[in-house]
């Protein structure tokens, strides 16, 4: 039998579409038009021309900040994940209840302060005459070089993604059936096992999607890796500003969000189709 | 039972709804008497410190949409409907622009006191007149681009020049401002080019090779706020491609920093204000741009707490020097100092910024990305 329409169903349906058509589907649809555009005397013009595609993807400088940028996401997102799990699995099982809804709160916490205050408050913590280096420099090392590497952006990244990873993923431990640990352990598994053998396929699409809004945040990040990687070497978001500074070639900064965009698209529909696979085989 | 003192009678509410009635064409028209100007400017130009007196004496409000770069100013202009903006303050090489894509209203000279100008070069500005002598734009202030630097990790004469970027102690320690212009014009004047923005091929390719071998020695690239935290907390021992207008800040506030204009030359930005075309309060910001050039308002200019730059007039440094000795000495603007930017100017040891000129803005741009990818 065909499903029929049904209004009320669709009178609550329709603001989430349209919405999404409004601020969504619409400025993706016109940033693709804009990589084909023209500029001309410092003004866009409408166009349909390959000429900003053709010199954006020609140049070796878009693809080391292409691969730059993959890296360190899959890195903040690799790291993010390893650093919230030992948190989220004593949140999940060791705590009681009220002191998990704490715990979250407090994790909430850092999202009601703006994200560029505490990316610069780390200049005090890293800085060569900051307090991890003063705090090694007492025992006789360093000062050790934070700010404006590598490590730096990898602080941002985590300072944006840390928390809500360790949210997801605590909501999604928590959510396992303890009787399935205790089974295990019951059938002889010890328990360093049952994380690899029950913990984590049971929470896999949880932690999946953590990892995936780790991934994507970082992804487009622009604060951390200017702020705190000292935009050495700059990422896509910090090329995209770069390309629209170069006589408002916002065309071509058009191109390097598309190629973001598609890369996100790739990335989002691979993980979640791994983090639902078994699942639904089953 | 007593009635509470304030409780609302009929009486009250009558005298009060009278009161209001009364009173509302005058709130009305007081309200309609203030004149709200839009400035498109750098940051600061339209804080209380520089338009609060304006303000005040004129019943206006100013409203500020700031920007870093000349670039984005433009895209603000495009982004947004014709009449948003009143007010432009720029850098002459965007001056220039704005004039070509006829966007700013003519101004009259005889407006303004141009025989006062500290340098005959600032009477007819480059950028700030077309082609047919009519000017456009009215320079309001301006600052000189050299080596800037930690003065306890290095001297003035070792800052002397562009060279001093390459010295081992300063490894990871030289920040770059993130835009190309001011960094690969001071490369081209370490290349010896006379005109550091109009260069052939050969010497484009000689500016890019030597900036290239600075790679091993920058630290970062940074935006406003991230070159004063660089510079202030030490990450950053010298930065390429600004001057006093970042340094002068810090110093104020007693930071160990400074700038000098190197051997090599030094490259000057010049500031002007400009008043849109479509703009329908062209009478109120014509006087803002006459007290601008008010030895009160160049004052006002050169102390500027966004960041410092130099009076363009006689009277207005006068005035600063009696007003801000301490000031005046800081920056130079005394007969006799070693920087005092006008003999810089008149020893040649100075070059007005530009935008390329024989090459695209974008291949500039995009060796710039590709040196900061190196």
């Amino acid at each position: 039998m065909k499903p029929r329409l049904n209004a009320y169903a669709l009178t609550f349906r329709l603001p989430i579409l349209i919405w999404q058509a409004l601020f969504f589907l619409g400025p993706l649809l016109f940033m693709i038009a804009m990589s084909f555009f023209l500029v001309r005397n410092y003004r866009m013009e409408e166009a349909f021309v390959m000429k900003n595609w053709e010199r954006m993807l020609s140049r070796g400088f878009v693809w080391d900040s292409y691969w730059y940028t993959l890296g360190m996401a899959a890195l903040a997102s690799l790291t993010a994940s390893l650093l919230a799990f030992p948190a989220a699995f004593a949140l999940a099982f060791r705590t009681s209840e009220s002191v998990r809804r704490w715990a979250i709160f407090l994790l909430v916490i850092p999202f009601f302060t703006s994200y560029l205050v505490r990316t610069f408050s780390w200049y005090v913590i890293l800085a060569e005459s900051g307090v991890i280096n003063a705090g090694l420099g007492a025992v006789g090392l360093g000062p050790f070089t934070m700010l404006n590497t590598a490590f730096g952006t990898l602080v941002g990244y985590m300072t944006l993604t840390l928390p809500l990873v360790v949210i997801l993923q605590t909501v999604t431990l928590a959510g396992i059936d303890p009787s399935l640990i205790q089974a295990a352990r019951n059938l002889g598994c010890p328990p360093w096992r049952t994380i690899p053998s029950v913990v984590l396929p049971a929470a896999k699409t949880g932690m999946v999607v953590a990892a995936l809004f780790a991934f994507i945040l970082s992804f487009g990040d622009f604060v951390a890796p200017y702020y705190l990687g000292g935009s050495k070497p700059p990422t896509l978001p910090i090329l995209i500003i770069d390309t629209t500074k170069a006589g408002q070639q916002w065309p071509r900064a058009a191109v390097v969000a598309v190629i973001m965009m598609v890369t996100l698209f790739v990335i989002a529909f691979a993980a979640i189709a791994f983090a639902y696979r078994r699942r639904a085989s089953r | 039972m007593t009635k509470h003192a304030t409780s609302l009678t009929k009486r009250t509410l009558l005298k009060t709804a009278g009161a209001a009635a009364l009173s509302a064409p005058f709130v009305n028209r007081a309200w309609a008497s203030t004149v709200e100007l839009t400035m498109l400017g750098w940051y600061g130009t339209a804080e209380p410190d520089m338009v609060g007196a304006f303000e005040e004496a004129n019943n206006v409000k100013f409203v500020p949409k700031y920007y870093a770069g000349g670039d984005n100013m433009l895209a603000a202009l495009a982004q947004n409907p014709p009449g948003t903006f009143d007010i432009i303050h720029t850098d002459a090489e965007y001056a220039k622009l704005l004039i070509a894509n006829d966007l700013v209203m003519q101004l009259d000279p005889s407006d303004y006191p141009m025989d006062d100008l500290l340098h005959p070069d600032f009477r007819k500005f480059p950028g700030h007149w077309d082609a047919d002598g009519t000017m456009y734009s009215l320079i309001s202030r301006f600052g000189h681009l050299g080596v800037s630097y930690n003065t306890e990790a290095m001297t003035a004469e070792e800052a002397g020049t562009y060279e001093a970027f390459w010295m081992p102690k300063l490894e990871g320690k030289v920040g770059h401002f993130d835009w190309h212009l001011p960094s690969l014009g001071q490369m081209s004047l370490l290349e010896g080019n006379e005109s550091p923005f109009d260069i052939d091929g050969d010497a484009w390719e000689a500016v890019q090779a030597r900036t290239l071998s600075l790679k091993p020695q920058v630290g970062g690239y940074f935006d406003f706020g991230g070159t004063f935290a660089g510079l202030k907390n030490g990450e950053m021992l010298a930065m390429c491609g600004i001057g006093d207008w970042v340094t002068g800040i810090l110093e104020r506030d007693g930071a160990p920093v400074s700038s000098v204009i190197p051997k090599e030359g030094g490259i000057q930005w010049t500031e002007s204000y400009s008043i849109v075309g479509t703009s329908e309060k062209k009478d109120m910001a014509l006087k803002y741009l006459a007290y601008t050039m008010s030895p009160e308002g160049q004052v006002k200019t050169a102390q500027m707490l966004g960041y410092p730059g130099h009076c363009v007039t006689e009277a207005g440094r006068a005035m600063l020097q009696k007003v801000d000795m301490a000031e005046a000495k800081r920056s130079g603007q005394i007969d006799g100092h070693p920087n005092e930017p006008i003999a810089l100017i008149e020893a040649g040891r100075i070059h007005y910024r530009d935008i390329p000129v024989q090459q695209d803005l974008e291949d500039w741009n995009d060796f710039w990305s590709e040196y900061k990818n190196a």
